[in-house]
């Protein structure tokens, strides 16, 4: 094997994801919630995903676990191009990547025990006849902190931090690699987010887990992620570990982002950046770079031509047009 | 589940009281001619519209036949009618309109607006050419009822479907790899059931009736068939003789209403929120 043991560490590579939904009637256009996102998840690290409501953080989430198919692009799990399985694989590649669902409530059926929504895992891929199943689930339980008494509950039984907890044994069952949490957190109580955030931290590192964790919560990213990617409108703006990304931001829509977390020390608080407008339609994104509608160091370059995601610095990767010096405006780039 | 309906009958009296009821008459149409103190059809011109007494218990009609034999023995065509009818029909639309609701798209287009072309028709008027060109006999006339009466369920069904699927609970079947057929038998069907089998409980003393419209209307049964329905149609032109449509009316309230008993029972046995309160 000569591979880089950087390419070894690689546990997903998305490649030019595209999620576009098609409009009613033909004359919609379609909407384009993932448009272009290319990046890689290493093994064992928490890749943290923000951005506003409708940039589509959610949609590449679900497209990660095939809940929602891409319209183009490759999504490579271990080498293994997902997104085109059907079938078994598709079924076999389901014990790879889990998902772990925003509201407790309504994740679990209300008409299963505990003990029936945690053996569905097993059942659908015909494990429920070993023997030490029963065994394996009291360890699930216990293992994300329940009793083994909560397992003849109903869900309406537990409370929602509880909830939560069978929704991560679930994910949990079927041993993966790499669970998505799709604002795993936001529909709880701060003390139960607390809890839940460090039981997530104690199962990646007990299980060797991989985490794709979005989130609409800053400091809730901040807190978990070792890479944090920036979306807006459908596009990665801004990749960087979280410890560049705290040092420095260069894209302008990071900037007025994260300059949103309220902070407690007044000294260190930097001018609140206010963004004009609202979010473009994503059926009808600007041209050029999406965000120059509202950014405030756009240039004319930034309307006409898309900019691409390039790295400024080692491992930080911006798609901005302040930053790229090569690419300028051709003749031909301009339209209308 | 055992230990569930132990419970729902010890707590909840209208359940019981409606289990009794529904198996009372059951059982009486089943035992008729052990119960029955008179034959049904046999005329007798000497005790017409006779007041209920003793000798026969709910009086008689107007050729002189003994009205609780006659409700007895009716109970065998409209309980038959009624029930079969509603429980075949409920089977049909259940699992149509969570096809329909579940696959949604064309599929979903297609196949409601399939339904939607018998719900069209007066429903009486379609069971009626139904009949009429099948011919008429019990059997057919029982199809013709669930001809009309499925696409209703299906309906219901679908709707309930539509808001069910897009439960997160769904998705994670999804996420586990779980078969389409799976998702729709194990988490779709068994969410949205529930009113559907209220609706169905409600259903079966209309389509009670909806059999005696049809023996009215000579289709069903024929004369001297006991059948509740007819009997109460008959009665009316006898209106100050309480008991000739009185009796037979109140069979088919009491089955009514028991069948609705045991629905509101069976709704809080299915949900296990409700299950908790009893």
């Amino acid at each position: 094997m000569s591979k880089t043991n950087e390419a070894d560490n690689v546990l997903l590579k998305a490649d030019h994801i595209k999620v576009h939904f098609k409009g009613k009637s033909k004359k919609d256009g379609s909407v384009k919630a993932v448009d272009d996102v290319s990046f890689t998840i290493m093994r064992g690290e928490t890749f943290g995903v923000v951005g506003e409501s409708g940039c589509g953080k959610s949609t590449l989430g679900r497209t990660l676990v095939r809940l929602q198919d891409p319209t183009e692009g490759h999504i490579y799990i271990d080498e293994c191009d997902i997104a085109s399985l059907k079938g078994s694989e598709l079924k076999e590649m389901r014990k790879k990547a889990q998902i772990i669902f925003q509201d407790p409530s309504a994740c679990l059926n209300p008409r299963r025990t505990i003990k029936q929504i945690l053996m569905e895992p097993y059942e659908i891929h015909g494990l429920d006849k070993e023997k030490d199943v029963e065994a394996e689930i009291e360890r699930l339980v216990q293992l994300v902190g329940l009793d083994t008494y909560h397992l003849s509950r109903y869900p309406h039984e537990l409370s929602g931090g509880q909830k939560q907890r069978v929704g991560i044994a679930r994910a949990l069952a079927l041993k993966p690699e790499l669970i998505v949490c799709d604002e795993a957190v936001s529909a709880l109580d701060v003390s139960v987010q607390a809890q839940v955030l460090n039981l997530l931290e104690e199962l990646k590192k007990k299980l060797n887990l991989t985490y794709f964790f979005i989130s609409h919560n800053l400091n809730v990213v901040y807190q978990v992620s070792d890479r944090v990617g920036v979306m807006y409108l459908g596009k990665m703006v801004e990749i960087a570990t979280y410890n560049k990304l705290y040092e420095k931001r260069y894209h302008p829509y990071t900037e007025a982002l994260l300059s949103a977390i309220p902070q407690v020390d007044d000294s260190a608080s930097t001018e609140r950046i206010h963004l004009k407008g609202e979010v473009p339609s994503p059926s009808n994104p600007p041209s050029g770079c999406h965000f120059h509608t509202r950014c405030p160091k756009a240039c004319e370059k930034c309307r006409i031509l898309e900019p691409k995601l390039i790295e400024v610095d080692e491992g930080h990767f911006v798609a901005c047009h302040l930053y790229d010096t090569e690419t300028d405006i051709k003749e031909g780039d301009i339209t209308e | 589940m055992v230990r569930a309906v132990k419970k729902l009958f010890k707590s909840n009296y209208l359940f019981t009281l409606g289990v009794i009821v529904c198996v009372f008459w059951i059982v009486m149409a089943i035992l008729a001619p052990v119960v029955s103190p008179y034959d049904p059809i046999e005329q007798n011109a000497e005790l017409r519209l006779e007041a209920p007494s003793l000798a026969h218990l709910f009086g008689t009609d107007n050729f002189g036949r003994d009205i609780f034999s006659r409700v007895i023995y009716g109970g065998r065509y409209s309980l038959l009618a009624g029930l079969l009818t509603v429980f075949i029909a409920g089977i049909i639309g259940t699992f149509y309109g969570a096809i329909a609701g579940y696959v949604g798209g064309k599929v979903d287009n297609i196949m409601m607006r399939l339904s939607e072309m018998i719900l069209s028709f007066p429903s009486l008027i379609l069971a009626m050419i139904i009949n009429a060109v099948m011919g008429s006999n019990l059997f057919n006339t029982m199809f013709a009822l669930v001809i009309v009466a499925w696409p209703t369920y299906a309906r219901l069904m679908r709707s309930v479907v539509l808001s069910v699927k897009e439960n997160e609970y769904v998705e994670a079947a999804e996420v586990l790899g779980a078969s389409k057929i799976r998702i729709l038998t194990k988490e779709i069907i068994p969410n949205s059931i529930q009113s559907v089998l209220i609706m169905a409980t409600t259903d079966i003393g209309n389509q009670i009736l909806m059999f005696s419209t049809l023996s009215f209307l000579g289709l069903g049964s024929a004369p001297p068939t006991p059948e509740w329905g007819m009997m109460v149609s008959d009665g009316v032109e006898y209106f100050n003789k309480f008991w000739v449509a009185g009796f037979p009316g109140l069979a088919i309230f009491t089955m009514a209403v028991g069948a609705n008993f045991i629905g509101d029972g069976l709704r809080d046995l299915l949900d296990p929120k409700l299950r908790k309160q009893f």
